[in-house]
């Protein structure tokens, strides 16, 4: 498995439908939501059927490229060329959460001082709103979604992000198990990462059904409704999309795909993972402490 | 797909792909160059009928043709099929053919991702044409009336077409993020051995920063119109001031991306003049270092300069301070790369070939509209100028020669290398001179309906503006009819025509043109040497 060979050609995969069928799975798919945000009935079919043509392009695609670098058909120019696609994909990730702490640093020292009389727009406020109060967390001068208590931080946050941090360290130990050959320390770490992930996700559902039950902090409730759960719903939907890559990776590492010197596919479901954790990070202090 | 081939065997040895399966399937990036660019071509004929529609109602004042929503519906489209659908896809497939052939690698870096990366984009084109036209069936909603900034609280009240337009916004997004990926993957990881950073042809540099400025910026305005979506049907209230959120932070994410964007569409085709001015001056660049420079700059500063398409939104006064100086600043690097363009000419043994003549024409008009943007970039004087026709002017001076002369320079420059036939030059020079003089016609005219007070988007105007938008209309049907030209030209140059030499242009240098034209299906599957006389 070893490809030292620098000077192979570069690798050029044959024509592929792959990318044609990508294609109509995410037309169908979004076509599909926007029928279904309409209330169209007959847009959720599509969706779902879009949906299952895409979960089919991820397993078409991934199983040749899995077939290609068992074949040896990779150089390490190849790999390269991989490792770096990873690496800027991970980097627009990061600005697509950017986007939503963006919004959240700027409704917290630029929207609400306006709306609490900042600047000239202090006569607004004395006329509209008088009795607001613009302090965080806020649901604004109607008062949205009703009287809701915000989230805490040093509950279920702090426990997961304990578990998210633990995480973090068991994939590390696999990966050193892998340098070393080692495929029993391997599948282990794997498997409490994906346990620990697992955690993460069952923890993240039951604080949201408290969040609505207990404490009517509700999608609706203002701004702080908003930005708490879609800070936190994208990144609890990449977690789970990153545990679902590494029951991949777990599989894969089963059947003895990977080697001490040929295992991107491990070291990118890594970084992906440890760039969740990192965007947790950012979560704990932002979202549920300050 | 067989994966019988044993170790190391050559992979595409194989048969070149044939008819269909060629285009839908392919992994090559003269192909997918190729769709990239005919994409684009058909796109901007559907963005230009709704420019000339547009331009049709506003020949004289009163409603004539369009009624109020389908006018705010085309000026929605326009803008998106130009900037998404032509601009952006005709830069990326000059970008897919040259960059492999300049860098000397046999292909993109990730070549199936590649072919995603165009064919999410007829995807996104079919979801914008949805959203134009789905209004028109019962049920449908309103109209879109937006414009392209898409700003709530307008676009929360939007029918089902928004929805429809924002998922187009995601698949463009997508398409646009994964070509960024792979370019800066090829800049980075594919030149051939020999070929420094500092020896890399000036388009691939443009390339590369527009790369990382689409990586940085798409993905914020996929949050933007993701939160909008939200605010549509799940009731959150980021844009929705009851509920402590605010309207103007929609705007910051918009023209957080939407700046960029504009370097983004700008700086490819600055890239292509920096081949064809030396090429035609037969003179090597002047200040290969200082360009490199001054687009890193441009990219590095236009990031955080966003706000002044804001003035009027009522910031802070430190903050509109900011944002002007910033804007400002601009100028310089931009105003460099001209004055290298310049020196790059100054004594140089020129010829004007329909590329040159674009080329000079980019140099004057882009100018023009670079100063123009200084104008508007003062804060008191925007206050102004803020929505008036002056500043659609002002962006028509800098997209149409900054981006889209600069596309068809690189057209007419490669064309050539591409299909193995000359163009004609003479039908090149006339769709020239017809292009320059409708675009001039149609645009000149509107700073001074801007300066005396013309709102933009609006149907209908106040009659003391008619002369001017009678001049502006016919220059635009000039202007949009003459793309007929263009059209003729380049099916003309594919049926046939003079030879083209492997080196078309005797001053043309780089590795490109060192293979034959038409190149064959695949070139440089062993790395060239690089010389020094090579680099742009």
């Amino acid at each position: 498995m070893s490809s030292t060979e620098q000077q192979t050609a570069y690798f050029i995969p044959e024509p592929s439908p792959w990318p044609i069928v990508g294609m109509v799975s995410l037309l169908t798919t979004l076509i599909g939501a926007a029928l279904t945000m309409n209330g169209v009935a007959v847009g959720r079919y599509i969706v779902i059927g879009g949906l299952l043509l895409f979960a089919y392009l991820l397993f078409g695609w991934f199983r040749d490229v899995i077939a290609e670098n068992l074949a040896d058909r990779y150089n390490r120019q190849v790999d390269r060329s991989f490792r770096m696609g990873m690496f800027w994909f991970i980097a627009s990730e990061v600005f697509f959460f950017l986007a939503f702490f963006g919004a959240l640093f700027y409704i917290r020292n630029v929207a609400l001082p306006w709306l609490g009389g900042d600047g000239y727009l202090g006569a607004t406020r004395e006329i509209l709103y008088s009795q607001f109060n613009p302090a965080w967390p806020s649901h604004g001068p109607g008062a949205l979604g009703g009287t809701f208590t915000p989230m805490g931080a040093w509950g279920i946050p702090a426990l997961n992000t304990l578990l998210l941090l633990s995480s973090g360290a068991t994939i590390t130990w696999a990966h050193w198990g892998l340098k070393q050959d080692d495929q029993k320390t391997l599948v282990r770490g794997l498997m409490a990462t994906i346990a620990l992930g697992l955690l993460f996700v069952v923890f993240q559902a039951y604080e949201y059904f408290h969040a609505y039950g207990a404490l009517n902090l509700t999608l609706e409730s203002g701004v702080y409704g908003s930005t708490f759960y879609m800070l936190t719903g994208f990144h609890g939907f990449h977690v789970t999309m990153g545990a679902i890559m590494l029951m991949a990776i777990l599989g894969r590492s089963l059947k003895g795909h990977f080697s001490a010197h040929n295992h991107f596919a491990f070291e990118a479901v890594a970084w992906y993972w440890h760039f969740v954790d990192v965007v947790w990070l950012g979560l704990f202090i932002f979202v549920y402490w300050f | 797909m067989s994966h019988t081939s044993t170790l190391h065997d050559v992979p595409h040895h194989h048969a070149n792909p044939t008819g269909w399966r060629r285009w839908l399937f392919s992994t090559n990036h003269k192909d997918i160059g190729t769709l990239y660019l005919l994409f684009a071509l058909a796109m901007l004929f559907m963005g230009g009928a709704s420019a000339m529609l547009i331009r049709a109602e506003l020949f004289q004042p009163g409603i004539q043709l369009l009624d109020p929503d389908l006018y705010n519906n085309l000026v929605t489209n326009h803008a998106l099929l130009m900037i998404f659908g032509s601009v952006m896809p005709a830069a990326a497939g000059l970008a897919n053919w040259m960059i492999p052939l300049m860098i000397g690698a046999p292909d993109m870096a990730l070549p199936r991702m590649n072919n995603l990366s165009f064919w999410i984009l007829p995807a996104a084109g079919t979801m914008l044409i949805l959203s134009f036209v789905v209004p028109f069936f019962p049920g449908g909603g309103s109209q879109i009336n937006t414009g392209w900034t898409l700003y709530p609280p307008l676009s929360i009240q939007v029918g089902m077409s928004m929805d429809f337009l924002i998922f187009a916004i995601h698949l463009l997004g997508i398409s646009s993020v994964l070509a960024s990926i792979n370019i800066i993957v090829t800049l980075l990881n594919m030149r051939a051995p020999g070929m420094t950073l500092m020896k890399m042809p000036i388009f691939c540099w443009t390339w590369l920063v527009t790369a990382f400025l689409l990586i940085l910026v798409v993905p914020v305005l996929a949050g933007g119109v993701t939160m909008l979506l939200f605010d549509r049907h799940f009731g959150t209230s980021f844009f929705d001031a009851a509920g402590g959120g605010d309207p103007v932070l929609f705007q910051h994410l918009f023209w957080f991306f939407g700046h960029p964007e504009v370097y983004v569409l700008l700086l490819p085709s600055i890239g292509v003049l920096s081949h064809v001015i030396p090429t035609f001056a037969r003179k090597p660049l002047f200040g290969y270092k200082s360009m490199v420079g001054a687009m890193i700059a441009v990219g590095t500063i236009g990031m955080v300069v966003w706000a002044h398409h804001q003035y009027t939104i009522g910031m802070s006064l430190g903050a509109v301070s900011y944002f002007m100086i910033g804007t400002i600043i601009i100028s310089i690097p931009v105003g460099l790369m001209i004055f290298n363009f310049i020196a790059t000419m100054w004594r140089g043994a020129m010829s004007f070939e329909t590329p040159m003549l674009f080329a000079v024409a980019i140099i004057l008009m882009f100018t023009f509209g670079g100063l123009s943007g200084v104008m508007l970039a003062v804060v008191p004087a925007d206050m102004q100028y803020h929505d008036s026709m002056f500043v659609v002017a002002h962006f028509h001076y800098v997209l149409m020669p900054g981006a889209v002369f600069g596309l068809f320079a690189g057209v007419f420059y490669w064309l050539p290398k591409w299909t193995g036939h000359m163009y004609d030059e003479r039908l090149g020079k006339i769709f020239f001179w017809i292009n320059v003089t409708g675009f001039n016609l149609t645009f000149f005219p509107q700073h001074f309906l801007g300066l005396a007070g013309m709102p933009r988007r609006i149907i209908d105007y106040n009659v003391m503006f008619t002369e001017f938008n009678v001049i502006s209309s016919i220059g635009a049907m000039i202007f949009g009819f003459s793309h007929l030209l263009l059209l003729y030209i380049v099916i003309k140059t594919i049926r046939g025509g003079e030879p083209a030499p492997s080196r078309v242009w005797e001053g043309a240098r780089g590795l490109e043109w060192e293979v034959a034209s038409p190149p064959p299906f695949h070139t440089w599957e062993t790395p060239p040497p690089i010389r020094q006389e090579q680099s742009a």
